[in-house]
């Protein structure tokens, strides 16, 4: 049943901090969040942490355990070995808030630069007809619980704040992909909108070398690389680099 | 997203806005849409991250009777299931505005870019569920609450987008608040004026100033040990409506989902979808015995299936045949594990087996189920494709909350609006699965679209007093002051789950919950000496001494008006008074906050039923829940 493990978490905020040591009783089943709550309850009562659901869905509780980016709530104690120290730390691509907690609004801005779903003109409530084939595309990309863990491990990013500006992250350019494959998007009708070009041109999807990390750390195991940013650059090559389009341009242009 | 004090003549940052949501759910962002589409400035205030309520949490999918599946389906039979499920004791006028506007609600989303499964000819498909007589709740996989919550925080955002092109600024006319924390309502007189709340990160005060305030904070189930709810349900909205001077009715009954996850210990509590059993899965003891056919209750006897033959049967050919029992209501399938349980027929971890490893093929399982197939192989290393679950009832939805004009989501003071689980009277004693998602998106919009008339119908927008904001200042920052010995807001927190789930749970007893009200007065008591250690930023355990302010006044009203009711229905069980008595159904509890803070509770009748809607029913089925004086024809 219940075992004592070591555990070392990185306390501190914006302004520095460093490791903190406690031993902490685990009991059969447990999740490394559960262990946090221990911690609370008993020996760091201000150790701050961001969690809702405890279940996977919510994808509040991101962290790093032992280097590498999880969710608290779905690593389970037992997955982790008994008798080396277990260290837990931040996510490292957000500035630290305090504790474990990061500011993640870095996020919530890419998520505005991305146009929203433009509903079709012709269409009014109820007249939606799409095939089941045609939405299982981008239902994969909504199954996205936005734990950012993509975004922070992102090497385009995760060790270059430069880069930050230009570069919208897995998660939104797989947004963007999601709704260059939803069936009534109307953004290239009404607004004129290319997506995949926007993406390239705006979004900084050519920074992406398709290095799967993203795809490795999704706790919702969606083929991030395979199925939203490598067909997204293929339909930027086709859209911007056809070699037949890019003369056709010329020639007009010429004219 | 931090913000700093702003010097000023008040201590703390102030921000001017029309409508102030409360909450940025289901409820509290299709609130906030309405709000802004008609041009209001609105606020989002929520205790999370943006995108990470609860909603994201149901699983199932949300009642519209669309038609889509079988085109028996009408408003009118979704009324009439609704009332059935919440045993008659729901608010009608509710249940009918519910009935009849779902199907748009859910329309409309579409055209905010949600994509639901589909039927085959490409419409949105809808699944089975208990309680309902008709495949009737638009879904994808069982994932619902999620697409829900993500569509809605994306037109949000697209109304942004459509301001920061007019003005420059994306949060000109609606803007959310994240992880900031609403500790007190202010008041002009009898009107709302504003608010206190904090950030969660800073800890430093922010102060609302907005006419009109909705309520979209949903339930309470962390007053509980067993609860299929996250931390973020405490209350809150209940408990700011009664400090405020409102009324909150239905508080007793509390909905325990009946199949929650009973193994590790660390996940009990953790919602199983009904669609396990909508899609095929069956219930057994550790007999092997199907038992929910031993618990069909009377007023239920015609519609369900008796023999397994004919239940198995209905899964492919429903029009001919009756629905198998484990669809019954929660109320009555949570019961019934409960009993199973009790007299020694559950699994090792006191549950039930719930199987649909031999029901469907394991492709179709992880096709129709893919959370829960992930859930159970990730925490509880059990492949549902290939064993059954075991599972136990777990505290998952409060029916009771905010008394309000049906129409609006007024309630009873002015400028205060409440919508979703925070609100009262739709559900009745029970709500049927998937009515909540859709409650969210009827009710939601019309408390938004309630608080815009009400704000253009101001003749002079109410004041903030500076009094009372520098005592609701005070107040949240007792918990920081000079308390040698204090009491730890964990312990406390602690203490009143416990107390809650042993003596105010699934089934209830006079002398238990009578202890239960002594027990969370003692616990009132040592929380006025809680005390916290570090410093404001943030600081979770002084997070939670504040929510637990509004967990114990819920709890104490939760516990008075389980005592007051003498009879069991929906998800009130009472074991010394074991049957539905048709004088209770006429009868609402009604809790309001006493002078001294406690919480008092008056009975009140029910508004009767508009003769038009008591037509839709048999007067033999009305006859098990109406008195002789209700009935068609009676005195009344």
């Amino acid at each position: 049943m219940g075992y004592q493990q070591k555990f070392q978490v990185w306390r501190g905020d914006a302004n520095g901090g460093d490791f903190a040591e406690y031993d902490v009783e685990v009991n059969d089943g447990e999740v490394v969040l559960d262990v946090v709550h221990r911690m609370q309850a008993t020996v760091a009562p201000d150790l701050a942490v961001r969690w809702n659901c405890k279940a996977g869905k919510c994808g509040s509780c991101s962290a790093e355990i032992n280097g590498k980016p999880r969710l608290m709530c779905m690593t389970r104690m037992s997955t982790l070995p008994p008798d080396t120290t277990v260290t837990i730390t931040p996510m490292r691509t957000f500035p630290v808030i305090r504790d474990l907690v990061t500011d993640v609004s870095f996020n919530y801005e890419k998520a505005r630069e991305v146009r929203a779903f433009v509903p079709p003109a012709d269409l009014a409530p109820g007249e939606y007809r799409m095939q089941q084939v045609d939405v299982e595309r981008s239902q994969e990309f909504r199954k996205c619980i936005e734990c950012y863990l993509c975004q922070n491990t992102c090497h385009v990013v995760r060790d270059h704040e430069e880069n930050k500006q230009s570069f919208a992250g897995p998660r939104f350019l797989m947004r963007i992909t999601e709704l260059d494959m939803h069936p009534l998007d109307a953004a290239e009708q009404q607004e004129g909108i290319k997506r995949p070009v926007v993406a390239q041109n705006d979004h900084g999807l050519g920074f992406c070398n398709i290095t799967k990390c993203c795809t490795e750390v999704c706790p919702e195991h969606i083929h991030i690389t395979d199925n939203a940013l490598i067909p997204l650059k293929e339909r930027v090559v086709d859209l911007k680099f056809d070699p037949l389009l890019v003369r056709r341009r010329k020639k007009v242009r010429k004219a | 997203m931090s913000e700093i004090d702003n010097p000023g003549s008040r201590s703390s940052e102030t921000h001017t806005y029309d409508v102030r949501v409360i909450g940025a759910g289901g409820a509290g962002l299709r609130a906030a849409i309405e709000a802004r589409l008609a041009g209001k400035k609105t606020a989002i205030i929520t205790k999370s991250l943006f995108g990470k309520a609860h909603t994201v949490m149901a699983e199932g999918g949300c009642a519209a009777a669309m038609g889509n599946v079988n085109a028996n389906d009408n408003w009118q039979v979704h009324f009439r299931d609704t009332m059935r499920g919440g045993k008659f004791l729901n608010n009608w006028r509710m249940a009918e505005l519910h009935a009849k506007e779902a199907p748009d609600r859910v329309w409309e989303l579409e055209t905010y870019g949600a994509l639901f499964d589909r039927t085959p000819d490409g419409k949105i498909s809808q699944r089975n569920f208990g309680g309902h007589t008709y495949p009737r709740l638009a879904h994808v996989g069982d994932r619902t609450g999620l697409e829900m919550i993500r569509t809605l925080q994306q037109k949000v955002v697209s109304l942004q987008q459509e301001d920061f092109a007019e003005t420059g600024d994306y949060e000109s006319r609606i803007k959310v608040f994240a992880e900031c924390v609403i500790t007190d309502l202010i008041k002009d007189g009898d009107a709302i004026s504003g608010a206190l709340a904090y950030w969660r990160e800073s800890g430093s005060h922010i102060l609302f100033e907005a006419p009109a305030v909705v309520l979209a904070t949903g339930g309470v189930g962390k007053s509980y040990i067993v609860t299929s709810n996250s931390w973020e349900y405490t209350g809150d909205g209940h408990a700011l409506a009664m400090r405020a001077g409102a009324s909150l009715i239905n508080m007793e009954f509390l909905q325990f989902h009946p199949t929650g996850m009973v193994w590790p210990p660390s996940v009990k509590g953790i919602l199983v979808t009904e669609s396990v059993r909508g899609d095929g899965g069956v219930l057994r003891n550790s007999e092997g015995k199907r038992f929910m056919f031993d618990y069909i209750p009377d007023v239920f006897k015609d519609q369900y299936a008796t023999t397994e033959d004919e239940g198995d049967r209905w899964y492919t050919d429903p029009d001919n045949n009756k629905r198998p029992p484990e669809l019954l209501p929660r109320d009555e399938v949570a019961r019934a594990i409960n009993s199973e349980v009790k007299e020694g027929r559950g699994t090792e971890h006191g549950g039930v087996f719930l199987d649909v490893s031999t029901r469907l093929k394991p492709d179709e399982i992880i096709k129709r189920l893919p959370s829960m197939h992930h859930q159970f192989k990730e925490l509880a290393d059990v492949d549902i494709t290939k064993e059954p679950m075991e599972v136990g009832p777990t505290c998952h939805y409060v029916m009771g909350g905010v008394e309000v004009d049906p129409d609006s989501g007024a309630a009873s003071v002015p400028g205060l609006f409440a919508a979703g689980e925070c609100s009262g009277g739709m559900h009745g004693s029970n709500r049927l699965g998937g009515n909540s998602l859709s409650d969210l998106l009827v009710f939601g919009r019309r408390a938004g679209a309630g608080a815009v008339a009400y704000i253009d119908g101001l003749a002079k927008r109410p004041v903030l007093n500076d009094t009372d904001v520098k005592a609701a200042e005070q107040r949240s920052l007792a918990p920081f002051g000079d308390r040698d010995g204090g009491e730890s807001p964990y312990t406390l927190h602690h203490d009143l789950q416990a107390v809650m789930n042993e003596l105010v749970g699934i089934i209830r007893t006079r002398s238990e919950v009578a202890e239960a009200v002594a027990k969370i007065d003692e616990i009132k008591e040592r929380a006025k000496n809680v005390a916290v250690v570090g410093a404001r930023a943030f600081n979770p355990g002084w997070h939670l001494a504040l929510d637990l302010r509004n967990m114990l006044m819920v709890s104490e009203a939760i516990a008075k008006a389980a005592l007051t009711r003498e009879e069991s229905r929906g998800g009130h069980t009472r074991d010394d008074h074991p049957t539905m008595e048709a004088d209770w159904r006429k009868m609402l509890l009604v809790c309001t906050e006493a002078e001294d803070g406690s919480v008092s509770i008056q009975k009140q009748d029910q508004i009767p039923m508009r003769s038009d809607l008591m037509d839709l029913f048999d007067v033999d089925e009305l006859k098990k829940y109406f008195t002789e004086a209700e009935l068609p024809g009676g005195q009344n």
